[in-house]
């Protein structure tokens, strides 16, 4: 199938027609993937090949050893045929396994083309019985080879991948904003983190990405916002007296997080801001905390920080990252 | 360049439950002791070096999700430790060698860093 213009049909899939309510109840997803997928999304890139003068039990082995039912025959990278184990049976049956591939390959070339649909590659199975088809580029070349089993396995995981999707929409934060009307909705996770508590160090911060995930935040949002909330909980973990409260403010436009508690309280914000600086003790930096980089962290993967203090009473720390305003907008163009 | 081959060739102890190492392929390494510098330079999908073999840095790992941790010079984490890294989906694999040969070797079998 080399070069041609493609039908209406292939151009604009189902879409080309009126369809009304009621048909388009009828049409399945594996219908609509049918003529989604590609056959180079689904198809074996990375194939073993023979060549026409290999002998018949040498592609036997590649076969065998390989668990294929067949491969195309190359000659100089041109493909010149399709040898399977149905061509070796009957190699078998008149005892010629040192017959050259050649003489027992199938030369009648069907292909697809990569960018073609799997509408059209089922079609071709169909049309020529076989079992495999080889797969080529604009430019005639072979780049795969297609089975049935390889669509098969293209429409599960497409159909997964729609799962998911549908899993996050359902649960995603916009639809939260969306649904709930108020002059301004937030969402809010609270956290009570204990001084010394280095056993469950970490769980609040993962606890607040896998949330964000769910909500379907962006993963590299996701990312930033739990490193910078580790570097936050760990703080309260390792200096404070009592320990404090991690809260993490969601809205549609941004993520606002902080951390309070209630002492000792930091005597010089310019001297924490450097990197280095740490008054961790010899003991916890045993354990790799102190490093001095906490509050650098944090500034890397934040928007805004900012830092107030009072020896004695205590220290609150806000971090904001904006969202961009098209965030909430679904995209499916997959 | 799978982590069973990294497994295979540099000979690591699996200390989490065995997974399909052959589907796991680290993008690049980081190397330090220090949980924030961790948390600065490794990125989704780096192997760890480290010497550190308690709790934390199973949340560490976690949040940053990197491929694997490598514990070196025989440094024994904790059954916590190991506990946590199964739930979280952490491996944490171990070696007597030096964090320095350790290095040396994936640089050589073209782990590097992107």
């Amino acid at each position: 199938m080399t070069s041609r213009t493609p039908t209406e049909q292939e151009i604009y899939g189902r879409r080309g027609r009126l369809i009304t309510d009621h048909d388009a109840n009828k049409i399945s997803r594996i219908e609509e993937l049918a003529y989604e997928l590609k056959v180079h999304d689904v198809m074996t890139a990375d194939m073993h090949t023979a060549s026409p003068d290999m002998l018949m039990s040498e592609v036997l082995d590649i076969l065998r050893i390989n668990r294929i039912s067949g491969v195309p025959v190359l000659q100089d990278g041109q493909m010149v045929g399709i040898l399977s184990l149905e061509d070796i049976v009957r190699a078998m049956q008149k005892n010629e396994l040192s017959a050259p591939v050649s003489q027992y390959m199938t030369r009648s070339l069907i292909t697809v083309a990569g960018y073609d649909t799997i509408i059209k590659a089922l079609q071709a199975f169909t049309d020529s019985r076989l079992g495999r088809l080889p797969v080529i580029d604009e430019n005639n070349k072979l780049v795969g080879v297609i089975t049935k089993g390889d669509i098969t396995r293209g429409f599960l995981t497409a159909l997964q991948r729609d799962y998911k999707e549908e899993e996050v929409r359902r649960y995603r934060a916009s639809h939260l904003f969306e649904d709930i009307i108020s002059d301004r909705t937030t969402l809010v996770l609270r956290y009570n983190i204990k001084a010394h508590d280095f056993i469950r160090g970490g769980n609040a911060s993962s606890h607040i990405k896998r949330a964000l995930l769910r909500l379907g935040a962006d993963p590299q949002v996701a990312r930033r916002c739990g490193i910078a909330v580790y570097e936050a909980e760990m703080n309260l973990i390792i200096h404070t007296k009592h320990g404090g409260i991690l809260k993490l403010e969601m809205e549609p436009h941004r993520i606002t997080m902080s951390t309070t508690d209630d002492g000792p309280g930091i005597p010089d914000i310019s001297q924490v801001l450097q990197a280095g600086y740490s008054t961790a003790s010899e003991q916890v930096r045993e354990m790799g905390f102190g490093a001095g980089m906490g509050l650098i962290n944090i500034k890397r993967c934040v928007d805004k920080m900012d830092i107030e203090s009072t020896v004695g009473k205590g220290t609150k720390l806000t971090m904001r990252i904006n969202l961009p305003i098209e965030n909430s907008n679904t995209h499916k163009d997959k | 360049m799978s982590l069973q081959q990294i497994i295979e060739h540099l000979e690591l102890t699996v200390l989490t439950e065995p997974r399909d190492f052959a589907s796991v392929h680290p993008a690049g390494g980081y190397t330090s002791d220090l949980l924030s510098c961790v948390m600065a330079g490794a990125k989704g999908n780096y192997l760890w070096i480290t010497l550190q073999a308690h709790l934390n840095i199973v949340a560490v790992a976690a949040l940053l999700e990197v491929a694997a941790i490598i514990i070196t010079e025989n440094a024994q984490p904790d059954p916590a430790t190991i506990a946590k890294a199964n739930e979280q989906g952490i491996i944490l694999l171990s070696t007597p060698k030096t964090t320095y040969e350790i290095d040396g070797k994936l640089w050589e079998m073209g782990i590097r860093t992107q």
